[in-house]
């Protein structure tokens, strides 16, 4: 009884700490006039509508879909012959591609980039909005190699085999056996990407910042010059596009698994 | 359909766009760098060709040791800080039904998810004195005027906590998901109480994990480049900050590469000792 | 000639040997039984038949061509895999399809090739089921018919019964053999169980270590076994130390064998006699003196255990043939030379 009291305080705390700064921000978000007060001064969801009527925001938004749509679709598009040529393969060099998959997001953000940022600079691309896309795509590509590998390692093989038994040859194999099992992963990795793009601040910075604003760095600019509850409606805006995109994610595939529980024991 | 190593050209296909890519955008861009990290700075653009170790000599600053001093023990805080809440909550997470694990891991993906930006923006909003938790203190008669809890120290490593903790209790999920139930049983039927049993049993057989996991915190929060800025004062910043600061406001590409150059090197050198961890581990 | 050959046929991972130079040859259409114990090889060598494994060295030939460098997806097989292998995100008629759908069949021709499949194994009505809702038996089934949508030259299965409980287990036995009399497809079955082998196999293949030791018609197998090991290893064996005695004949126990003759150059052998062939007797004679240790009576069947020079030897008999006999008790353990196989040991 004591224990499962205690245990339900410990989670409250958790969710309570990790809930505070979103509740106040929520709260801040629905002021009516233009002013950061909590519990906020009346109710207005003008500062939604703000998002997509105000021109620089909407502008901002769609800059940061446009990013985040294609550099994770590109970022699929680099993880999915990589992950399914380590596993189709034994050439055990060619993790060398997957530690370069890895290591971006292993190491601290900046890092890669002020990396982009000298590339761009020295190419002479600095600041055309694709260069953003690919630093994202590679930023990211760990997301779908991880969900990737794992999605071709949960395949058991003998159905592979199957399929050649029965005449199938790589290429139908890849089409009728391979991708409908790993299409899950595909789309959960897609996702992860997708999310994290959308709310990445740094490397979107150092690539166009000064050309081109997506949300967050519309927001960071906007915290310099004065608050505004456009702000805190645009991070509740993606706190609820992250929880809508991995509550389908968990809906309608295992959540878990992708986290590193063994298998779904049903 | 045999799983055997690539013979010809075609078998090496698949390699060809992901290799390029990754070779092209993420190889030479990091050659890049550690080439301008020896290059001299110019003014007027971003810097010319050179050889020098001018850059690498200005970490031997006291103002430099003091932010690397800094960055250290802020990402070490940060570190403990989160295992210390993060082991016990994510065990006893592991223990709930699937359904409430799945719901509270959609709710930490989307919390990790967010922008840094956002989460300073939300904590600095939270400590601010017009909208901030004091507000509260003030209302139920804890205090009698609201105040502004930033910038300050406590401010950076609240925000730093709070973005590292979802990473944490993630990191550290697959390690205790596996852990197999009946250790933990076993001590129970031993007549060890639950709180004994996890700390005599539990705690043990996953030190590796834990110490891994500090590691890969620690490194994680060293990347924090945001934070600092917005709920600290300039003496909060810390390496991330001053790369930042020096590659775009000040222009110095070379000085910023160098440094982070040298963050790199640190990291690498931790995720190694994480891996040797692992592998002890996995050797048990 | 046609069929299938299998020549000097080795297989090595690293320095061990999977399977160890093997030669076989099979009529078309037989039914062959792969049998041996565990980790013998005999996945190993049904995978290089189906090409999902290449041989370190010698070759395979169907009808007279060499196969081993023809891909699986061109053999033409069926096969059915010890996991089963059936794809768990297509239903029951769209795995039997399968084979149909990759060649471009029409959905009606694939239709109508599953319908006619399902019925064969009784699972009509099964076609838009997930596989996953299906029964053990249910699911065997079902891959043996996807196997079979495009009668294929070779039939390979990979003890395709271990996982069904026995009564299932001898019904499918005797299904699978009546299907594959049926349509007169050369099959391969893998098991390592020596009853499941006796029951299907027109050829039974007895692996050891990656040999194969003996290849035969079950009865020949049980009757005349090669060596020491296959006697042994199919059915239940007296397996005994011989030598020659002065006059060349065998001797077991310190007695001769009346009318077994040592075969040429052999010095010692061993005498392998089934229980069914020890008769029970009076001492005395060419009868080898023993003493019953233990008696197990099984209703159909009473097998005596009697000691002999250290040895214990088992007898079968009916009730009605076995003179009743307790534990304890002299009997003389008569070997008919005719039972007697001599191996060399
Ligand atoms: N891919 C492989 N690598 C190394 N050893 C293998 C491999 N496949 C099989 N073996 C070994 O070859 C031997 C025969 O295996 P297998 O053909 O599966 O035996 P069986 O099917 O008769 O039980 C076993 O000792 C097994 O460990
Ligand atoms: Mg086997």
């Amino acid at each position: 009884m004591k224990q499962t009291f205690l245990r339900r305080l410990y989670f409250a705390a958790v969710a309570l700490f990790l809930a505070a700064p979103l509740i106040v921000v929520a709260g801040v978000s629905v002021n009516e006039k233009q002013d950061l007060a909590f519990p906020p001064k009346g109710f207005s969801l003008a500062w939604y509508a703000q998002i997509f009527a105000d021109p620089e925001w909407r502008k901002a938004l769609i800059a940061s879909l446009s990013l985040a749509v294609t550099a994770a679709a590109l970022a699929v598009a680099i993880a999915l012959p990589l992950a399914w040529f380590l596993w189709r393969r034994i050439a055990p060099w060619a993790n060398v591609f997957q530690i370069l998959g890895l290591a971006p997001f292993i190491l601290p953000p900046v890092i890669t980039a002020l990396g982009m940022l000298t590339f761009w600079a020295t190419t002479g691309f600095y600041g055309q909005p694709w260069t953003a896309v690919i630093s994202h795509a590679i930023f990211f590509v760990t997301l779908p190699l991880v969900t990737l590998s794992l999605g071709f390692a949960s395949i058991d093989r003998s159905l592979v085999e199957a399929a050649a038994t029965m005449g199938a040859d790589d290429r139908t194999v890849l089409k009728t056996v391979v991708l409908p099992l790993i299409r899950p992963y595909l789309v959960s990795g897609y996702a992860f990407a997708f999310v994290l793009s959308l709310n990445e601040y740094i490397v979107a910075y150092m690539t166009i910042g000064f050309t081109l604003e997506t949300l967050p760095i519309k927001i960071f600019n906007a915290l310099r010059y004065g608050y505004t509850p456009t702000m805190a409606s645009v991070s509740v805006f993606f706190v609820a596009v992250a929880a809508l995109v991995f509550g389908l994610i968990a809906r309608f595939g295992d959540i878990r698994r992708l986290l590193g529980a063994m298998s779904s024991e049903s | 359909m045999k799983r055997e190593a690539p013979k010809s050209l075609a078998d090496y296909s698949p390699l060809f766009f992901p290799g390029l890519m990754l070779i092209v955008f993420f190889v030479i861009p990091f050659s890049t760098m550690i080439a301008v990290s020896f290059f001299q700075r110019d003014p007027s653009g971003f810097y010319t060709p050179d050889f020098v170790f001018t850059n690498y000599a200005r970490f031997l600053s006291l103002f430099f040791g003091k932010v690397l001093g800094f960055s250290l023990v802020l990402a070490v805080m940060v570190a403990i800080c989160c295992v210390v809440i993060a082991f016990p909550f994510t065990f006893l997470l592991t223990k709930r039904p699937r359904k409430v694990q799945t719901i509270w891991l959609v709710c930490l993906l989307s919390v990790l998810s967010l922008s840094e930006v956002i989460i300073g923006f939300a904590w600095s909003t939270l400590f601010s004195r017009t909208a901030g938790i004091t507000n509260l203190f003030v209302a139920i008669g804890l205090m009698k005027e609201p105040v502004a809890l930033l910038p300050s120290f406590w401010a950076v490593l609240t925000g730093m906590v709070y973005q590292a903790l979802p990473y944490t209790i993630l990191v550290l999920y697959p390690a205790l998901v596996r852990l197999d139930p009946t250790l933990l049983e076993a001590a129970r039927t031993l007549g060890a109480s639950p709180v004994r049993a996890f700390m005599n049993v539990v705690v043990p057989a996953l030190r590796n994990t834990i110490v891994a996991t500090l590691i890969m915190v620690f490194v994680f929060a060293l990347g924090s480049y945001l934070l600092p800025q917005i709920l600290g004062r300039p003496s909060h910043w810390t390496l991330s900050v001053l790369i930042t600061d020096q590659a775009i406001y000040q222009s110095n590409m070379p000085f910023a590469a160098a440094m982070a150059v040298f963050l790199v090197l640190m990291s690498l050198a931790l995720v190694g000792l994480t891996l040797l961890v692992g592998r002890r581990e996995n050797a048990l | 000639m046609s069929g299938l050959v299998l020549k000097d046929i080795t297989k090595s991972f690293g320095s061990f040997k999977a399977v160890d130079t093997a030669n076989l040859s099979v009529p078309h259409g037989k039914f062959v039984c792969l049998l041996g114990p565990s980790g013998c090889g005999k996945t190993t060598l049904l995978r290089m038949i189906a090409g999902l494994e290449d041989p370190s060295s010698g070759e395979i030939l169907l009808d007279g061509t060499d196969i081993t460098p023809v891909p699986t997806h061109k053999r033409n097989l069926g096969m059915v895999f010890q996991s089963l292998a059936l794809f768990p995100h297509l239903s029951v008629g769209d795995n039997i399809a399968y084979p149909l759908r990759i060649r471009g069949a029409s959905r009606e021709d694939q239709k109508k090739r599953s319908d006619e499949l399902l019925k064969l194994i009784h699972l009509s009505g099964f076609s838009d089921r997930p596989v996953a809702k299906l029964s053990g038996g249910q699911r065997q089934r079902v891959a043996i018919a996807r196997a079979l949508a495009l009668s294929p030259k070779l039939f390979l299965l990979d003890e395709p019964l271990s996982a069904l409980d026995a009564k299932l287990r001898e019904a499918m036995q005797v299904e699978l053999r009546q299907l594959q009399q049926r349509l007169g497809i050369t099959t391969f079955v893998v098991t390592h169980d020596q009853r499941e082998a006796m029951t299907m196999a027109d050829l039974v293949v007895v692996m050891g270590h990656g040999k194969i030791l003996q290849a035969a018609p079950p009865i020949e197998i049980y009757r005349k076994p090669a060596d020491a090991f296959v006697a042994d290893f199919i059915g239940m064996t007296n397996l005994l130390d011989a030598t020659a005695d002065r006059l060349g004949r065998v001797s077991v126990l310190g007695q001769a064998i009346p009318n077994l003759v040592m075969p040429e150059g052999l010095t010692k052998a061993s005498v392998s006699i089934r229980p069914e062939d020890v008769h029970l007797g009076p001492v005395g004679g060419d009868a080898i003196a023993g003493t019953v240790t233990f008696v197990r009576d099984l209703g159909g069947t009473i097998e005596t255990f009697v000691e002999a020079g250290g040895k214990t030897i088992v007898a079968v008999a009916t009730p009605r043939e076995r003179p009743e006999v307790v534990a304890g008790q002299q009997v003389g353990l008569i070997l008919p030379a005719e039972a007697c196989v001599v191996l060399k040991s």
